[in-house]
């Protein structure tokens, strides 16, 4: 098999760590070169600390595994410098079918509206994923990536604060101590267990089975699910296509079927043939017969010890919320984390990652759990609603509302969370305190081109005003004097025409799409986290407010 | 008094007093309910508990031309 990759081989090599006399400390420790390990690397090295990867292995994801990455993470691969080659190679889209015994019951369009720069969703084979985001690692200073290190020990000293690694080599074992360390090893997580730490949640009854084969078909690249198709009567499939015309089929498999049997590619092509057809010409390329549980830690930190994606926490495949809430999560750790090294922001902030994203990871599991449980219902009563929901979506549209064949990933609002300045003002719309900021297309003074672009990687205000010419003395001193905090916010004149005076960035709302999506009028401020989230909002500047506002979101008020 | 309503097949779900942020979130917190009610009953003793639940919303609906709409559609490809 693999006909379609090459999987690269990443050289072992020696660290003078292994050679040296005492023990070498470090700022920070990633287990773990997937996905999520890899976005905390690079977001580590563009907020200027110095990271080290440790992975057990010497390649990328063998086999193509997750392959639908959505908008919002690729909104964070772009901010880690990464997303364009992703896109460029991926297969964009945005349309979803669901069929019900063959029959074309209701689709879906993940992002009906323009202006955004990123796409709905793209599929692309992890192994690219994954070796574009090593490769950006070698064009950033600072990240270290070790390979065929594996970590055997692991002693989180709570009274020094210290966590100190044992890791197997090529060359034998040595040790390393962090000041942090972010567990990204996978939902089998072997830090986590030798920390002893529990992850509870729940084992669903039923196996699927995944075969990606190469094959040149014309379907469009859209995401079709069949409920009990006639050529897997009683169960559901799922098409979709990735690059390289290698194309993504899942079948739902039934609880008593052999998972060894099911893996025999004698047993996998007659069922790519019922559902293809006998004419089409395909290779078998990668198969894999899984269960999923839907679960999570109780906590996502222990002292000096943050877990991270599937490590955290783990879903049902249908919705692709695993690999995608996992750059959010190292999306919301790492500024958080530069903060409190830099003796910035006290150690409170590292427990409102845990907050923020074990809500998040509540949301992912309940649409998850959702989603299996329409699609694999385990009662005859939730089997005949099931089916009733999908009769009556032929014709009427609140039933094909509630057909569940996956809610696909899409980012929490995290309005409860701690860092969150609740509204004085009256806004209108979805941007409200704990939102991922909606994109839009602007003209930046830098020619930027999208809003994303700009609101990234630090505190920023943004002060929405018709005419940026007209802003006042008084106004353009009180954006200024933010800058000058021990935690800076960079003020954003967001206009229709005109430059601000000061040389303070302005940017034009070019197709009003901003203004729009904020609920702005003149006068209007938001300020903006790192992570492009919205901190709070007002309808007038008041310095004070955004000050108090700053110390809420960093847990110094 | 002239006749007004229809049966209305646009989805129609809400949490009252609450911004919802995602379209499917409503519908979905129905469904988890509907299942739910049912979680542990034999199969007999979910008949009942749809029997009785068909009547409490028809009450609800009370419009009589709404509900035979309604019995209908639900009769209709059965």
């Amino acid at each position: 098999m693999f006909k379609a990759y090459e999987n690269p081989v990443y050289d072992y090599i020696k660290s003078p760590d292994q050679d040296a006399d005492t023990l070498v400390h470090h700022p920070l420790v990633i287990v773990g070169a997937g996905p999520v390990g890899l976005a905390a690397g690079l977001d580590a090295a563009i907020n200027g600390i110095p990271a080290i990867i440790l992975d057990d292995n010497n390649t990328v994801s063998v086999g193509s595994r997750a392959v639908c990455y959505s908008k919002r993470a690729l909104e964070v691969l772009d901010r880690l410098g990464c997303a364009k080659r992703m896109v460029d190679k991926g297969v964009i889209w945005k349309m979803g079918k669901v069929f019900f015994k063959d029959q074309l019951v209701t689709s879906f369009d993940l992002l009906p509206e323009e202006g955004h720069e990123q796409p709905a969703f793209i599929n692309l084979q992890q192994y690219y994923l994954e070796q574009y985001m090593v490769d950006r690692s070698d064009e950033l200073d600072n990240i270290n990536i070790r390979w065929k290190n594996r970590v055997t020990v692991v002693d989180n000293d709570a009274d020094s604060n210290i966590v100190t690694l044992t890791i197997e080599t090529p060359d034998g074992p040595y040790q390393i101590s962090t000041d942090w360390l972010i567990v990204a090893d996978g939902a089998n997580s072997s830090v986590r267990s030798m920390l002893g730490l529990a992850m509870e949640g729940k084992t669903f009854e039923d196996r699927f089975l995944i075969a990606d084969i190469i094959m040149k078909a014309d379907f469009p690249s859209e995401r079709w699910f069949s409920f009990d198709p006639s050529y897997h009567k009683g169960q559901s499939t799922l098409l979709h296509s990735q690059s390289d015309n290698v194309w993504r089929l899942d079948f739902q498999l039934g609880w008593d079927k052999d998972p060894e049997e099911e893996e025999k590619p004698e047993n996998i092509i007659p069922r790519v043939k019922a559902m293809m057809g006998d004419n089409v010409e395909f290779e078998l390329e990668w198969a894999s017969v899984y269960t999923f549980m839907c679960r999570r830690m109780e906590r996502f930190r222990q002292g000096r010890v943050i877990f991270v994606g599937d490590a955290a926490h783990q879903v049902s495949p249908f919705g692709a919320r695993g690999a995608n809430s996992g750059f959010q999560d190292t999306d919301n750790l790492l500024w958080k984390l530069k903060l409190v090294m830099d003796g910035k922001a006290p150690d409170a902030l590292i427990d409102s990652y845990c907050a923020e994203r074990e809500y998040a990871a509540d949301e992912n599991l309940l649409n998850s759990t959702r989603s299996t449980d329409f699609i694999s219902p385990k009662s005859n009563t939730s089997l005949q609603f099931r089916n009733a929901t999908l009769e009556l979506s032929k014709d009427y549209h609140f039933a094909q509302k509630l057909v569940n064949s996956g809610r696909l990933s899409d980012a929490a609002f995290l309005t409860e969370s701690p860092l969150n300045t609740a509204d004085e003002d009256a806004f209108e719309g979805n941007m409200v305190a704990g939102a991922v900021m909606d994109d839009a297309p602007i003209q930046g003074d830098q020619d930027e081109r999208w809003a994303l672009k700009v609101f990234a990687n630090q505190f920023q205000l943004l002060y929405f005003i018709d005419n940026a010419s007209t802003l006042d003395e008084s106004t353009a001193r009180q954006l200024l004097a933010m800058t000058q905090g021990s935690i800076p916010i960079q003020p954003v004149v967001v206009s229709t025409s005109g430059t601000a005076p000061q040389g303070i960035k302005t940017i034009q709302d070019i197709k009003r799409l901003l203004s729009k999506r904020y609920d702005a009028k003149n006068g209007t401020c938001y300020l903006t986290r790192p992570d492009q989230h919205v901190a709070g909002r007002w309808r007038t500047l008041d310095s004070s407010k955004i000050s108090q506002a700053l110390n809420t979101a960093t847990c110094n008020g | 008094m002239s006749r007004t309503k229809t049966l209305n097949t646009e989805s129609n779900f809400y949490q009252p007093n609450q911004q919802v942020f995602r379209a499917y979130r409503a519908g979905d917190d129905f469904y988890e309910a509907l299942i739910e009610t049912h979680l542990g009953l034999t199969d007999e003793q979910s008949q009942q508990v749809n029997a009785k639940l068909i009547l409490l919303l028809a009450n609800q609906v009370g419009d009589l031309d709404v509900l035979r709409e309604a019995l209908d559609a639900a009769r209709q490809g059965v």
